[in-house]
């Protein structure tokens, strides 16, 4: 089912994606804004909606500033992993029929592992700035991590087990007549929360915590490389939004609209959603996160994969 | 009844240490006596643990430089420390001096006896130059280390301009900044432990979550604070000194600015103590504008404190909800006195102009408008989950220790003591209002939002009977050292013109004498404690802040917690730099 035009869907998929990231900031700002009895952005273009182009434009031309005491490879190096694996994890999602860069038969394997090796990145910016409060920061990320992609991907087992394929095609396919959301509510409240620490948004966003670290793990980046880092982030809100949108809500499956527009509207609900948890939560402790995720998370995501499991077998035999 | 046991303390002084314990007659009415150097320290214990009804709060400590007085009292000194004591039992203040000569200006720490004593001994070294033998860090607190002199000393330069221009030459920024390096064993910290290094991380002076320019350095063990050192000064703006520059009436608009949210509360606090000096009583009308206002500001300041708390802990919306109603208020403080945030507003003897027509209206809509929005707030902030296991059980203390650290205001109500000295010690007229004071229990950063949040409530309480109950009348006394003066009948006679026209050009002059006056501001108690020489300016201007013993006690509330529980604890103290750094 992969697509007929590789290099054409490549292409898309790369525009649409980065373009869709760009647009995100100017959306959240608006939407923050909407909630918190203010303006935002509204000056530049129709609805402020050249804001983005003229931040990009500022970020492009900022001078290239790398600090003396940053360990210079590493510290280039780490913005771009954060890019690089996230855009390689859209290249397994299926946005509809036909419109996919490559339909591998272990796509959700892919995903989690792109977005595990993501991490790298937020741990090496820290690491390499030589900075105390970028230490500091990817001293969380690395943790919070740690505990969290565990459940991530327990989370998602139940799923895998109903369609009986990793395969997000064939996971689409097999909801047709149900959406895994109603079968699998306790995963994909699992997987939601999993998905916001994944992204580092509030209420998981200790890494970058402003009130106490300042940047956090990017205290010590501007210019190009700190926007490398601001599209990362919103490529992986991106990315979070499709996954539930393809394992929990059908994908692309949806009446009288075509395809595309089902996946689009289903995708920027969540987005939206994140934004909105970002306005409405305080952040929790590090440590409070760490026990929860231990704690209550992950004996939830086994709980939930082992009664799947249980039901699948009976159902089966 | 306060007044007998009062008279006793002094009376047990004498009784006890014999009796040439000179006494001291004050405009305040607060007892003042003398002590000598040598037993002022057995004598400050015996007043803190031995007496009945003992007083268990160091309000305040500072000095005078007496040496260029003209009237001088019974006791002739050099330089005069002045400790301000507080009972709670008696509630009441005491105030001792002691005397100390050019030659030998030394006198015994009491930080043995109170910890909050620290910080007050090293300002007063840093002011004045006056050892205090056995403190454990006498250091320069407000003034850069590289200081030369002791600027509350009378002949230390007062304007920049008698200074020569300021100079920053890249050898003299390269000497300031390493002056500024923090060495951990000048406190007495340790680099490491057997199985751990120690980070020594700097937060602020430039930092999002110090409110200002503050600076803390923390000993951290991984993300656990070992200890901190908080340091102050970089706010410092003389406010003591250009009191003894400034006339009694222009000096109104530098009070605005100490606790530079709390508006004319400042005021307020500044003008209990002139017109204890001048004995001028308010008119009703003027009493009744100032109480309004003041809890008006009362709830401005609780606003940005709710909205910057809420961020601390990483909530992001309610900062702008807050100061939308922030700026409602702003609206009415305006269309009252023409500016917001530092309105100046308050004279000596009333306030400057009566209320413009259809006032009642804005606040009636005020009214109205306030309680929805809290109770929208509670379910937002206080009600949140995450809100409350970030601060619930978070730089807890306890009422004793939170007196003997000299804490005032929301922080001592939040340890379940019921004192709020607008009810205990009324003034402007507070004993005819109707309002409780907001206790809570644990003493934890959370019951400080809590208590906090309905002090809001009540004045609002308070604020809707100003409203409802505003007297008729005059809006200032006519007494003569009122300022501006009355001017009606200035061009029907000469006697009129000329001391209006004194008043105007050189400022009131107040008679010589001292007094302490404390208000309950919107951070704790706030006082100023004033001495006139019977001049056109005041002798010496002291400004004792409510923010400064809190933020004193930051090691003792977040020792062996994270770092984001030093935000938290930052964040429910309410502090303003000005006002610890005056």
């Amino acid at each position: 089912m992969t697509s007929p035009y590789p290099i054409v869907a490549i292409i898309g998929i790369l525009v649409v994606a980065l373009t869709l990231a760009a647009g995100l900031i100017w959306v959240e700002r608006r939407l923050l804004a909407l909630w918190q009895d203010r303006y935002g952005p509204n000056r530049v273009g129709p609805f402020g909606l050249l804001q983005v182009l003229a931040d990009m434009i500022k970020i492009f031309f900022k001078e290239d500033w790398i600090p003396p005491f940053a360990d210079k490879v590493v510290f280039i190096v780490a913005p771009a992993v954060i890019v690089v694996t996230v855009l390689m994890s859209f290249a397994v999602l299926p946005i509809a029929p036909g419109i996919i860069i490559s339909d591998l038969n272990v796509g959700l394997l892919f995903v989690l592992g792109m977005s595990s090796l993501g991490v790298y990145s937020v741990v090496l910016a820290g690491w390499s700035s030589d900075n105390k409060y970028a230490l500091l920061g990817g001293l969380r990320a690395a943790a919070q991590m740690m505990s969290y992609e565990v459940f991530m991907g327990l989370a998602l087992m139940g799923v895998v087990l109903l369609a009986g394929s990793f395969n997000l095609t064939e996971i689409v396919a097999a909801q047709r007549h149900v959406w895994f959301v109603v079968p699998q509510f306790l995963g994909f409240i699992l997987f939601l929360i999993a998905g916001v620490a994944e992204t580092r948004r509030l209420p998981f966003d200790l890494p970058e915590a402003e009130s106490e670290l300042i940047a956090g793990f990017h205290s010590e980046y501007s210019g190009m490389k700190f926007g490398m880092f601001f599209v990362g982030e919103y490529l992986g809100v991106i990315l979070i939004s499709c996954l539930i949108t393809i394992l929990f809500f059908g994908g692309w499956l949806g009446p009288v609209l075509p395809p595309v527009v089902w996946f689009l509207i289903k995708m920027m609900f969540f987005i939206c959603f994140f934004i909105l948890l970002r306005a409405a939560l305080p952040r929790p402790r590090f440590d409070q996160l760490m026990s929860w995720g231990w704690k209550v998370m992950l004996p939830l995501a086994l709980a939930n994969l082992l009664v799947t499991g249980a039901v699948a077998l009976a159902w089966r035999s | 009844m306060t007044a007998t046991a009062t008279l006793n303390a002094v009376e047990a002084l004498r009784r006890r240490y014999g009796a040439d314990i000179a006494g001291q007659q004050t405009a305040d009415g607060v007892p003042t006596c003398w002590c000598p150097r040598a037993r002022i320290h057995e004598m400050l214990a015996y007043l803190k643990d031995g007496i009945d009804a003992p007083y268990k709060m160091l309000y305040d400590l500072t000095a005078i430089d007496e040496r260029m007085r003209l009237k001088h009292g019974a006791v002739q000194s050099d330089f005069t420390v002045v400790y301000h004591l507080f009972s709670f039992e008696r509630n009441a203040y005491i105030r001792i001096k002691t005397a100390l000569q050019a030659d030998a200006l030394s006198v015994d720490t009491i930080t043995d006896l109170w910890p909050a004593a620290n910080w007050y001994e090293r300002e007063v070294w840093d002011m004045f130059g006056i050892r205090f033998s056995g403190h454990p860090h006498l250091e320069r607190i407000l003034m850069p280390r590289s200081w030369v002199g002791h600027p509350l000393r009378k002949e230390h330069p007062a304007r920049a301009t008698e200074m020569g221009p300021f100079q920053l030459s890249p050898q003299k920024e390269e000497a300031e900044q390493e002056l500024l390096r923090f060495r951990p064993e000048e406190w007495g910290m340790q680099r490491g432990s057997e199985d751990t290094d120690f980070i020594f991380l700097n937060i602020g002076p430039q930092h999002p979550g110090t409110h200002g320019v503050l600076r803390i350095v923390l000993q951290l063990d991984g993300e656990e604070i070992v200890d901190c050192v908080p340091e102050i000064g970089f706010h410092h703006r003389g406010a003591e000194k250009m009191g003894e520059r400034q006339s009694w009436h222009t000096y109104i608009p530098y009070t605005d600015r100490v606790d530079y949210l709390g508006g004319v509360m400042n005021n307020l606090a500044y003008l209990t103590a002139v017109e204890k000096l001048a004995g001028i009583t308010v008119p009703p009308r003027g009493q009744v504008i100032r109480v309004m206002l003041s809890e008006l500001f009362r709830i401005i300041s609780h606003l940005v404190w709710y909205g910057t708390f809420a961020q601390d802990v990483g909530q992001m919306s309610p900062v702008f909800y807050t100061f939308n109603d922030r700026e409602r208020a702003f609206a009415m403080i305006e269309a009252i006195c023409g500016a917001r945030m530092h309105p100046n507003w308050f004279r000596i003897g009333g306030v400057a102009a009566d209320l413009p027509r259809g006032w009642d209206g804005m606040f009636r809509d005020f009214i109205r408008y306030f309680p929805p929005r809290l109770a929208e707030y509670d379910r937002e902030v206080l009600r949140n989950r995450i809100f409350q296991a970030r601060t619930k059980g978070i730089g807890t203390i306890t009422k004793d220790l939170a007196i003997e650290w000299g804490m005032t205001g929301s922080g001592l109500r939040a340890c379940g003591f019921e004192w709020d000295f607008r009810k205990k010690q009324p003034y402007s007229g507070y004993e005819q209002f109707e309002f409780d004071i907001p206790t809570a229990t644990h003493g934890d950063c959370y019951d400080r939002a809590v208590v906090r949040v309905e002090e809001m409530r009540q004045s609002l309480r308070i604020i809707e009977q100003c409203v409802n109950h505003m007297p008729d009348g005059p809006y200032k006394s006519d007494h003569p050292l009122a300022t501006p003066p009355v001017k009606d009948r200035t061009m029907h006679d000469i006697e009129t013109l000329i001391t209006h026209f004194l008043s105007v050009s050189w400022g009131p002059v107040m008679p010589a004498g001292e007094a302490l006056g404390a208000i309950e501001a919107t951070k704790g108690n706030n006082g100023y404690y004033l001495v006139s020489d019977g001049s056109t300016v005041s002798y010496r201007t002291r400004i004792r802040t409510p923010s400064f013993p809190h933020m004193q006690m930051l090691p003792l509330l977040c020792r062996g917690r994270m770092v984001p529980d030093l935000l938290a604890v930052l964040g429910a103290m309410d502090f303003v730099l000005a006002d610890i750094d005056r």
